[in-house]
């Protein structure tokens, strides 16, 4: 039985919800941006969940008062790869943060072709798995036609 | 008959969206919006400049009675508010500019109203392709508030053909005509010169909504805004010391390079500084509140303005 049956890729924030709206993403941009939160848009066309480091669309946004900067810049990434996982990613710089503190997806391929379930045997019936996502069968740029 | 059937469907029209008879208090939504305490503000605070309050009063207006009208479904598209202040150095450009970032925001025009202020080295670049990013990153700054450019003019640069000026303009235009809700543009700068800007870059003329010129100070304007400056810094001045600023402002006003309210502050900055040194030398005896707080007619009597014989004389 398929627990995921449309293979939906889940990451970062609300994954599990249905898609947000270009509203709800700047309420969620509003409350980063009010957390003095410094925001930026990333991309990539490799669903496996260790590829952490994203290609990052422009660069990082900071004193920015208001969504409408940022919305902008998504609309914008959204225009270049329309097939891609984009993502906005908040920063905290206060002390003992210092790290990413929001992370959500705001664009995602139509077709998710899914994950590969591979198993491998060692030391004799021990079996290790690993996962490999069919996309990236194709070489970059082309995964996601 | 025909004339009343069509009334009859007019009607209909209508209903759908709210009948002629729908009504709103506009005098409650105006003390909701606060916009009283801080257009009395404007009045106290800033001396003079009666075209500039009549057009803020009047732009207030405007948006308050949309605001009203959009309670009733009565749509209009959102009105420009992109401005342009043109004036004598010191006549309180900038000063509005701040208060106009306040009133777009209590009347909910714009989101944040903060105001982000610029010239033209934050948003022309220094080589091909620099300037676009640069213009976009201020421009994503000021969204949901006012961006300010001081001396705008500075901008376009006829003279030299590969200046990329140009650039940043057109982006300007861009996000001026489509990012209206977003953001709010106020050009500022001398008169002669924007009236220039404005003839080479007539798409920039058409899409300010108000060009709002700030008249220079009178000699009165300008004591009573040199008072109000010491106020706000718990000095006075003695009712000679009054006297001989009068004076003063009237010399000064005849000398090249008067920036007005800025000439002014320079002014009172230099009379603080004779007037503690005058304290310092009589450091023996014992200082009152009072003496620690009045400018005197000497400390005025000092500056190079009387020792050196005016134009006239």
């Amino acid at each position: 039985m398929m627990t995921n049956p449309a293979n939906r890729v889940t990451q970062g924030q609300f994954s599990f919800l249905p898609e947000l709206s270009d509203e709800q993403i700047m309420l969620q941009i509003k409350w980063a941006i009010d957390h003095g939160w410094a925001l930026s848009v990333e991309y990539t066309d490799d669903p496996h969940p260790r590829n952490t480091y994203w290609e990052m669309y422009g660069m990082p946004m900071f004193d920015l008062k208001d969504p409408a900067g940022i919305m902008g810049e998504i609309n914008q990434c959204r225009a270049t790869f329309p097939n891609y996982y984009i993502r906005v990613m908040a920063f905290g710089s206060d002390r003992g943060t210092e790290s990413p503190t929001m992370s959500f997806m705001v664009n995602r391929p139509p077709n998710e072709p899914g994950f590969r379930l591979q198993r491998q045997e060692v030391d004799g019936r021990s079996i290790r798995y690993s996962i490999t996502p069919y996309a990236t069968d194709q070489p970059e740029g082309e995964r996601y036609p | 008959m025909d004339d009343l059937g069509a009334n009859v469907s007019d009607d209909e029209d209508n209903l759908s969206l709210g009948t002629a008879d729908d009504f709103v208090d506009l005098d409650v939504v105006y003390k909701e919006s606060n916009i009283a305490s801080i257009l009395e503000k404007l009045d106290k605070e800033l001396v003079g400049l009666k075209p500039v309050k009549t057009r803020i009063g009047e732009v207030a207006s405007l948006l308050l009675v949309d605001r009203v009208r959009r309670q009733l479904d009565l749509s209009s598209g959102a009105p420009s508010m992109h401005m342009s202040f043109t004036g004598n150095p010191g006549t309180g450009k900038t000063t509005v500019a701040l208060r106009m970032a306040e009133i777009l925001h209590r009347l909910g025009y714009v989101r944040q109203g903060h105001l982000v202020s610029v010239t033209r080295d934050d948003l022309v670049g220094q080589y091909i392709g620099h300037t676009a990013p640069k213009t976009k990153e201020i421009l994503k700054k000021a969204m949901g508030g006012v961006l300010f450019i001081d001396e705008a003019y500075y901008l376009y640069k006829p003279e030299n053909e590969r200046d990329y000026g140009g650039e940043a303009i057109e982006i300007l235009l861009q996000v001026m005509e489509n990012q209206r809700d977003d953001l709010v543009v106020i050009l500022a700068g001398y008169k002669d010169r924007m009236d220039k800007f404005f003839t080479s870059n007539p798409g920039m003329s058409s899409r300010i909504a108000h060009h709002i010129d700030f008249p220079d100070y009178t000699k009165t304007e300008l004591v009573t805004i040199a008072k109000l400056m010491l106020a706000e810094q718990n000095y006075v001045m003695s009712g000679k010391a009054e006297a001989v600023f009068e004076q003063y402002v009237q010399r000064r006003m005849e000398q090249p390079f008067f920036a007005n309210a800025r000439s002014i502050r320079n002014a009172l900055d230099r009379a603080r500084l004779r007037q503690a040194n005058r304290l310092f030398e009589r450091r023996g005896d014992r200082l009152t509140r009072l003496d620690l707080m009045t400018i005197e007619d000497v400390d005025f009597l000092a500056s190079r303005i009387f020792l050196e014989p005016g134009p006239k004389d």
